[in-house]
C-alpha cells in the first residue's frame, strides 16, 4: 500500500487540466464513493466506484462515463458538496480517478479538511461563477482551466472567475505543506504539558 | 460576557497555533472503529511512527459486523479482512479494543457513553461523522477523516479551525409521542443542511433541559446532518447521574466530586456570548418524517408531501429530483405511504429507551404482513439490558427479527440491505440516495416509535393515534 498524502515534494499553487461538471445541491459522500467499497484496508482501488450508484441506476450519462471528460482533473459542483459521512475514501476515491483540484459553491467541512490532507485545493466560488465554469467545460470539454492558489482565480480563456481559499491554507499548498502530521509531530514537548493541565487525564486525582 | 462552553474546551486543549491558521487542538479521547482506521495505521507503520498515547484511543467493531450469523471468519472475505486487521492495529500499537465478544462490544457512538469514557469538557473524536452524539455530555466531538485518524494516533492531536457556536433554544415542552428525533429533523428542517457549516451547535431550553442523555444523543448525533460538525448540551445533574458508576468514571467519592466540579464548571455561562441564536417553540413540533434525499427534506406526519414551487427557486431543482428519486407526488399526505421494511436501530435510535418506546407502540400488534421488521440494539449491553426487560418478546411476538448489535442496515456495509426499490421506515440518521445498500432503494427516517407504528400498519402512521 503506498501511502499518497506523504506526497509533499511539490507545490499546489496551480492546478490546470480540463474540468467535469457534476451538477446537483448537497452531494454526499455516500454518492461518490458507495458504503460497500469501503469494505477494504486500503485506498488502492477506489477509483474506478466513483459515483457508480450515480453512474449505474441513472437514465442520463453520467459525465465520468462520458467519454469527453475522461482525464478531467477538476471538478466543478454546486453547494455543499461532499456533505455527510467522514469517509476519506470520498476525496481518495475522486483523486485516484484522476481529479486533482475542486471548485464549487460551497463544501461540506470535513470533506474539505480530508482534501486538505491530500493536498486538494477545494476553491469557494460564486453561483454565477460556478455556472459560468460548468457551462464552459460542457460546452468545451477540451477546454483546459487552470486553478490559480495564490491568485485565487480559475481561469479558462479570456475569462477569469475568483475562486477563495482561507489564507493559511493557500501558504500550504503553495509551499508543499499541507500534510499536517510533520507539524503535529514537532511539538511534543507542549502537547505533554497540554495533556498534563487537563485534570482528566490525571483521572481527577 | 462569559464564554460557553465550546470556547472553554476549545481553550482547555489548544496546543499552539499553526502557519495555516489552524489550531494545534490536543484529543482527549480517541475512538477508532474497523472501517476509517486501517490506512491511517498502516501509514504510521510506512513512516515508522508510534501510537503517542495509546491508552487515550479505544477500538471497537460495528459497521461491517453481521447481525445473524457472528461466527468467524465471517462469510464476508472482505469484513473478515477488516476484522482481522482491527485485531492486528490494536495488538501492535498497544490500543484497546471492544471485540464481537467483549461484554461492551457495539457501535462506537452507544458504547463511548455507556463505557463512561464520554465525558464533559473532552475533546472527543472519531473516524466517524456521527461523532458529535457524544456532544450530548458537554463536550467538543466531531468526526475526522483518515488521515486525521493518523494524525491523533501519532501525536494525540489535530489541526483545526475554530468555528463559530450557534445557540439553538429549544422552547415549551413536546406532546406525547414527539421525541428527540422529531426535534432534531425540525431543526434540520428549519436551518437546512448545510446551515450549521463553521459553526457548532450548542443545543439548550427547556426541551432539552429536560431531555435524558439518551435523548440529547439523538439531537446532538444529527448535527452533522445539519452541516456543524459538532453539537453539544451543556452538562448538568442528568450528566452526572448517567456517569456515576460507568467503568471508566472515578469510581471514588472524592475523585467523582471533583470530576462533577471541574464537569459544572466548563458548561457556558449563563450570559455567555453566541455568535448566532436561534429558537423553537418545542409545542409545535409533531412526529416529523422525511419525504426526500436529504434530513432536512421533512415534514410532520400530518402534513402533505410539497411541490417544488414552495421553496426557494434556488432549492427548487433538487426538491424535483428528490421526489422523482423518492417517487412520491407533490400534495399527497405523508401519513399512508406504504412501506417494505422497518428499521429500529443505528448510532441515532438503538439505545434501550428506544427499543422501549418501539415495544410500547408495538403493544401486542402484530407486523403488517409483507413488511420485513427489525431490531438492531446499538450495543451488546443493550441488546442484553432489553432482553432483561422482555422487550425482545415483544418485538418478536410481532414479529421484528430480534438481531446482534452492530450498525447494520443504517448504511448496509453487513449483510443487512434494502433490495431494489425497496422503501424502509428507518430510525437511522441519512436518506441518502442508495444510503441503505440497494442503488435505488429509498428511507424515509422517523423516530423508532414511528418506526414501530409503520411496521405494524405496513404505511407511514402516526404514532399518536396508536399511543391513546
Amino acid at each position: 500500500m503506498t501511502d499518497t498524502t506523504n506526497v509533499t515534494d511539490s507545490t499546489r499553487a496551480k492546478i490546470s487540466g480540463r474540468g467535469v461538471a457534476v451538477r446537483g445541491q448537497d452531494i454526499d459522500t455516500d454518492r461518490i464513493i458507495p458504503a460497500r467499497y469501503l469494505r477494504t484496508v486500503t485506498f488502492d482501488d477506489l477509483g474506478a466506484h466513483a459515483f457508480e450508484d450515480d453512474r449505474t441506476s441513472s437514465d442520463s450519462p453520467h459525465p465520468f462515463d462520458d467519454p469527453r471528460f475522461a482525464g478531467a482533473r477538476i471538478l466543478i459542483a454546486n453547494r455543499n458538496f461532499g456533505c455527510g459521512s467522514s469517509r476519506e475514501h470520498a476525496p481518495q476515491a475522486l483523486m485516484r480517478w484522476g481529479i486533482a483540484g475542486f471548485v464549487a459553491e460551497s463544501f461540506a467541512e470535513i470533506f474539505f479538511g480530508n482534501c486538505v490532507a491530500l493536498g486538494l485545493p477545494c476553491l469557494v466560488a460564486s453561483a454565477e461563477g460556478v455556472g459560468q465554469l460548468m457551462s464552459a467545460v460542457e460546452e468545451d470539454p477540451s477546454r483546459e482551466l487552470t486553478i490559480d492558489v495564490a491568485a485565487q482565480t480559475v481561469r479558462f480563456d479570456d475569462l477569469s472567475i475568483e475562486a477563495t481559499l482561507p489564507a493559511g491554507l493557500r501558504e500550504q499548498l503553495i509551499k508543499g505543506e499541507w500534510d499536517a502530521l510533520g507539524q503535529l509531530l514537532t511539538a511534543s514537548g507542549e502537547i505533554a504539558a497540554r495533556a498534563e493541565s487537563l485534570p482528566y487525564i490525571r483521572g481527577f486525582r | 460576557m462569559s464564554q460557553n462552553l465550546f470556547e472553554k474546551v476549545w481553550n482547555d486543549h489548544a496546543v499552539r497555533d499553526l502557519p495555516s491558521g489552524q489550531a494545534q487542538l490536543f484529543v482527549g479521547l480517541h475512538l477508532v472503529h474497523e472501517v476509517t482506521s486501517p490506512q491511517a495505521f498502516q501509514m504510521l507503520r510506512d513512516r515508522g511512527l508510534e501510537v503517542m498515547y495509546p491508552e487515550r484511543t479505544f477500538a471497537t467493531v460495528d459497521h461491517i459486523v453481521p447481525t445473524v450469523q457472528l461466527q468467524r471468519p465471517f462469510q464476508d472475505g472482505l469484513a473478515e479482512e477488516m476484522m482481522t486487521a482491527i485485531e492486528r492495529n490494536t495488538s501492535d500499537f498497544g490500543i484497546s479494543f471492544y471485540d464481537m465478544d467483549a461484554e461492551y462490544q457495539g457501535i462506537v457512538h452507544v458504547i463511548g457513553p455507556e463505557l463512561g469514557l464520554t465525558q464533559p469538557g473532552m475533546t472527543i473524536a472519531c473516524g466517524d461523522s456521527h461523532t458529535s452524539t457524544h456532544g450530548a455530555f458537554g463536550n467538543i466531538a466531531f468526526g475526522i477523516g483518515t488521515s486525521q485518524v493518523r494524525d491523533v494516533l501519532a501525536t494525540q492531536c489535530l489541526a483545526m479551525s475554530k468555528p463559530g457556536v450557534r445557540r439553538i433554544t429549544v422552547h415549551g415542552s413536546l406532546a406525547e409521542g414527539v421525541y428527540a428525533k422529531d426535534v432534531i429533523l425540525s431543526i434540520i428542517r428549519l436551518l437546512g443542511v448545510k446551515g450549521g457549516v463553521g459553526y457548532a451547535y450548542e443545543y439548550g431550553g427547556e426541551v432539552v433541559d429536560r431531555m435524558s442523555m439518551e435523548e440529547r444523543m439523538s439531537v446532538c448525533n444529527m448535527s452533522i446532518e445539519g452541516g456543524a460538525r459538532c453539537g453539544y448540551v451543556n452538562p448538568d445533574q442528568i450528566t452526572f447521574d448517567y456517569l456515576r458508576g460507568r467503568p471508566k468514571v472515578p469510581s471514588a467519592d472524592s475523585e467523582f466530586e471533583r470530576a462533577v466540579d471541574w464537569w459544572k464548571s466548563r458548561a457556558s455561562g449563563l450570559d455567555a456570548e453566541y455568535d448566532d441564536v436561534v429558537d423553537i417553540d418545542g409545542s409545535g413540533i409533531a412526529p416529523t418524517v422525511t419525504w426526500g434525499v436529504n434530513p432536512g427534506q421533512s415534514a410532520a406526519v400530518d402534513e402533505h408531501i410539497p411541490a417544488p414551487a414552495d421553496f426557494p427557486e434556488s432549492e427548487r431543482s433538487g426538491v424535483e429530483e428528490a421526489l422523482e428519486y423518492m417517487d412520491l407526488m407533490s400534495g399527497r399526505p405523508i401519513a399512508g405511504i406504504p412501506v417494505d421494511v422497518a428499521f429500529v436501530g443505528s448510532c441515532t435510535n438503538s439505545r434501550i429507551s428506544d427499543l422501549r418506546e418501539a415495544a410500547r407502540v408495538i403493544g401486542g400488534r402484530k407486523v403488517q404482513a409483507g413488511v420485513k421488521a427489525l431490531v438492531v440494539p446499538g450495543s451488546r449491553a443493550v441488546r442484553k439490558q432489553a432482553e432483561e426487560e422482555g422487550l425482545h418478546e415483544v418485538f418478536l411476538e410481532a414479529g421484528f427479527e430480534w438481531r446482534q448489535a452492530g450498525c447494520s442496515m443504517c448504511l448496509a456495509m453487513n449483510p443487512d440491505k434494502l433490495q431494489g426499490r425497496e422503501v424502509c421506515a428507518s430510525s437511522s440518521n441519512r436518506n441518502f440516495k442508495g444510503r441503505q445498500g440497494s442503488p435505488t432503494g429509498r428511507t424515509l427516517l422517523m423516530s423508532p416509535a414511528m418506526v414501530a407504528a409503520a411496521a405494524v400498519a405496513g404505511e407511514v402512521t402516526d404514532v399518536r393515534s396508536l399511543l391513546n
